[in-house]
């Protein structure tokens, strides 16, 4: 066992060995090991979600099941397991039903090319970015199937709207990831990930400016595949009632918020992958075992602060409206991002190499940004009153 | 090539939609996304009140008024108070009246915190309302103090008020006024100033001044289009003369002058005033007995009055006809949710359906209050 180990280790990816039995053992193996890492992701995070967001709003939030509410998504999980699985009588049964588990698809697929450490990853494929952009793209297919296939109205405007958001912020996207292509020549996770340092200054967010605008882009656009507040309109309780998911109920429902949630993750990973230097960490070992699991630390921290920032957005901002949104990703985001790419490249025609000195001057922006942030937030928490005080454990 | 056939959809807007505030009903004619037309559809909630009035009596009626409408309950206890006292020709105590005052003004504060807080959730925006209902639990403890009911108020009697202030009372309000005037700016810089959020209101169901005459709006709707009535400045009624304060109007600074922010903006500006007017009352409440002499078997001499209040949701009318038996002979109320409701189908035609959720907030009907 250690030994095989060792080998994989050695071989840089999982999958590579000479036997087929063994190479299709380790797949199975992987992939059960992975879907239980992603599924209970999803729940937790519904959890911390809610923990944080109740936080944001002077409230308590879920704290009855397990110390400090964690199974809490269990619980529900357990709740929408038992509910009556309702298909409406006059809905398309078929694709009523297959809807859901396109979405999950979706939402497990990239994790195929989720790049953990610099050995951990399931299969590092040469098109590893443009996989992931594609498959997290089935969302709309199921998201629409489910609007139409729920002959409602609202579920039908629902799932427009997101087909057309989704198609729409795929382009600015699509167009921020091709700044880091430029720059790495590879379209591989661990190529763009190999091409940083674990330094921030060797960051490719600090690379140049157009590469920030980028993953400034490539965050929001991606918040919006993923319909999460400011863009949640697919499933705006307030217009729409639930949306594409209005007749949905029990285990089916769950799965497009298991998605949902889900996607933060991937929303996170992709971004700390092109922009923040994924699994970067220092050679301070030797024992390839701990660097990888030091490195996987460092991949999932990176991560789990991005989710933690998309759990603060949609506690802080309203949702915006259908054209708004439109005009946001068609008269700004597109001509940016086509901006961001002809810049980058002409950058990297000055500096093939890339600009160090650059990502110093960057770094110190982004310092200066970040602790003025900081006063700010100690200047309106010392304003703030004792009960508003974070308290983890009520 | 054939053309693509469309057609127009006709979407089911409520009654149990979850932004219509209650149990109001739209018919929406949609194209796409852009509304047509959206028929308001009223009647889901009529309780027929005003036929109770004739049945229950004048004392036995106070508890019903409650139901007009919940959020501000105080100012329909305070209408029908009124206007029998009116016709019965009773003088309220000067404590009393100021103890109706004191109340009413909270009770302000309470439904315009509320109207806020909804405003920001069908925006999409969650934490301004669980932050607005923070504050409006304040009030109600101070109310629950002060009448030991937290919705259905039930505080007025016909010749002043049930109970005096509670020993120390005072001071529990004037340190929730306090508390309450730097949260309103908090409210302003967490929701108000939100680049989204003004985008979304701004330049929405822009009612101009004589539209808003036309269509009878009143209260804040009316305020936010630039007009400057307030029936407690203009036809001055209990001891609000003896207060100073302004009445904020619309400007039009975030769009065009009478959309949803303007609207939305005299609300929150209406709340400083209301704490204004709060502070004076507690500094100036006379002692003295809060309750007139009105006998058990109220009958007020045969007659005809009209009282108007300026509630939370603008100028409230109680029409009241006695035939001089324990019996009011006809009751009306006069509410400012039905006159809003009159002008969202106008107001509707080319707003996309996300502003109708916005546009609806923004007017604050209160589903009980249009149909009674």
């Amino acid at each position: 066992m250690e030994t095989l180990i060792h080998n994989l280790v050695a071989a840089g990816t999982f999958g590579t060995n000479s036997s087929l039995v063994a190479a299709l053992v380790i797949f199975v193996l992987s992939a059960v090991v992975f879907l239980g890492v992603a599924f209970p992701f999803a729940g937790i995070v519904s959890w911390v979600e809610r923990r944080v967001w109740a936080r944001i709003q002077s409230r308590v939030g879920p704290n009855r099941v397990g110390p400090n509410g964690f199974l809490q998504w269990l619980a529900d999980g357990v709740k929408h397991v038992c509910k009556e699985d309702i298909v409406p009588d006059d809905s398309d049964a078929t694709l009523f039903k297959i809807a859901p588990y396109l979405v999950v698809l979706a939402f497990v697929l990239p994790w195929a090319v989720m790049p953990f450490s610099s050995s951990l990853i399931l299969a590092d494929l040469n098109v590893g970015i443009l996989y992931m952009t594609s498959v997290t793209a089935l969302t709309v297919v199921g998201v629409l199937m489910a609007g139409w296939a729920s002959n409602d109205k609202w579920s039908l405007i629902g799932g427009i709207r997101s087909a057309a958001q989704i198609v729409s912020y795929e382009i600015p996207a699509g167009l921020s990831i091709f700044p880091i292509v430029l720059m790495t020549g590879t379209l591989s996770m661990q190529g763009i990930i190999k091409g940083q340092g674990w330094a921030p200054q060797h960051w490719f967010i600090f690379a140049n400016p157009f590469t920030f605008i980028a993953a400034n882009i490539l965050y929001v656009s991606a918040l919006a595949e993923g319909n999460r507040t400011p863009f949640d309109l697919p499933e705006a309780e307030s217009e729409l009632v639930a949306g594409f998911a209005t007749e949905y109920s029990g285990m089916r429902y769950l799965f497009f918020f298991m998605a949902e949630w889900g996607n933060l993750f991937i929303i996170g990973a992709i971004i700390t992958a092109l922009f923040l230097g994924g699994w970067q960490f220092p050679h301070v070992t030797k024992n390839p075992v701990l660097m990888n699991v030091l490195e996987l630390i460092t991949f999932n921290v990176k991560v789990l602060a991005l989710v933690f920032v998309s759990m603060w957005v949609r506690g802080t901002l309203p949702r915006v409206r259908i054209d708004q949104l439109m005009s946001v990703c068609w008269k700004y985001f597109v001509p940016i991002a086509f901006i961001n790419m002809i810049g980058t490249a002409i950058w990297v025609a000055i500096w093939p190499d890339g600009n160090a000195f650059m990502g110093y001057i960057m770094l110190a922006g982004a310092i200066v940004v970040a602790v003025i942030f900081i006063q700010r937030v100690i200047f309106y928490l010392r304003r703030s009153r004792m009960e508003m005080y974070f308290k983890p454990t009520i | 090539m054939s053309t693509l056939r469309t057609e127009e959809m006709t979407l089911n807007m409520g009654p149990q939609h979850p932004s219509t505030h209650g149990v109001l009903r739209f018919v929406v004619r949609a194209d796409g996304e852009v509304m047509r037309e959206a028929i308001p559809d009223v009647g889901y909630l009529h309780r027929s009140i005003e036929k109770i009035a004739e049945k229950v009596g004048y004392h036995g009626f106070m508890p019903y008024t409650d139901r007009v409408d919940y959020v501000c309950a105080m100012f329909t206890n305070q209408g029908w108070g009124s206007a029998c006292e009116r016709l019965g020709h009773i003088e309220v105590p000067k404590r009393g009246e100021y103890c109706r005052v004191i109340a009413a003004e909270f009770n302000r504060l309470a439904s315009h915190l509320l109207s806020i807080g909804t405003m920001g959730m069908d925006i999409g925006a969650m934490t301004p309302f669980t932050h607005a209902i923070r504050e409006r639990e304040m009030i109600n403890d101070l109310i629950e103090e002060l009448c030991g009911a937290r919705l259905t108020f039930n505080y007025m009697r016909i010749g002043g008020v049930a109970w005096d202030l509670p020993p120390g009372w005072r001071e529990k309000a004037s340190a929730y006024l306090d508390h309450l005037e730097p949260i309103l700016d908090e409210f302003n810089n967490l929701l108000s100033f939100n680049q989204i959020y003004v985008q979304r209101l701004a330049n929405i169901g822009i009612i101009t001044a004589a539209e808003a005459i036309d269509y009878n709006l009143v209260g804040p709707n009316l305020r936010g289009c630039g007009i400057k009535w307030d029936i407690r400045k203009d036809i001055p009624y209990s001891v609000y003369p003896d207060f100073d304060f302004d009445i904020p109007i619309g400007n039009g600074q975030w769009g065009t002058l009478g959309d949803s922010m303007d609207r939305y903006m005299v609300r929150v500006y209406e709340m400083r005033e209301s704490v204004k007017i709060l502070r004076q009352a507690l500094a100036k409440i006379p002692s003295g007995p809060v309750l007139a002499k009105v006998p058990r078997n109220f009958k007020p001499p045969a007659g005809e009055c009209q009282i108007r209040v300026e509630s939370a949701r603008g100028d409230m009318g109680w029409y009241v006809v006695s035939d001089g038996t324990g019996y009011p002979w006809r009751v009306h109320v006069r509410t400012g949710s039905f006159a809003a409701m009159g002008i969202i189908q106008k107001l509707s035609r080319g707003l996309m359906i996300a502003d109708l959720v916005t546009l609806i907030a923004s007017l604050d009907v209160i589903a009980p209050e249009i149909d009674r």
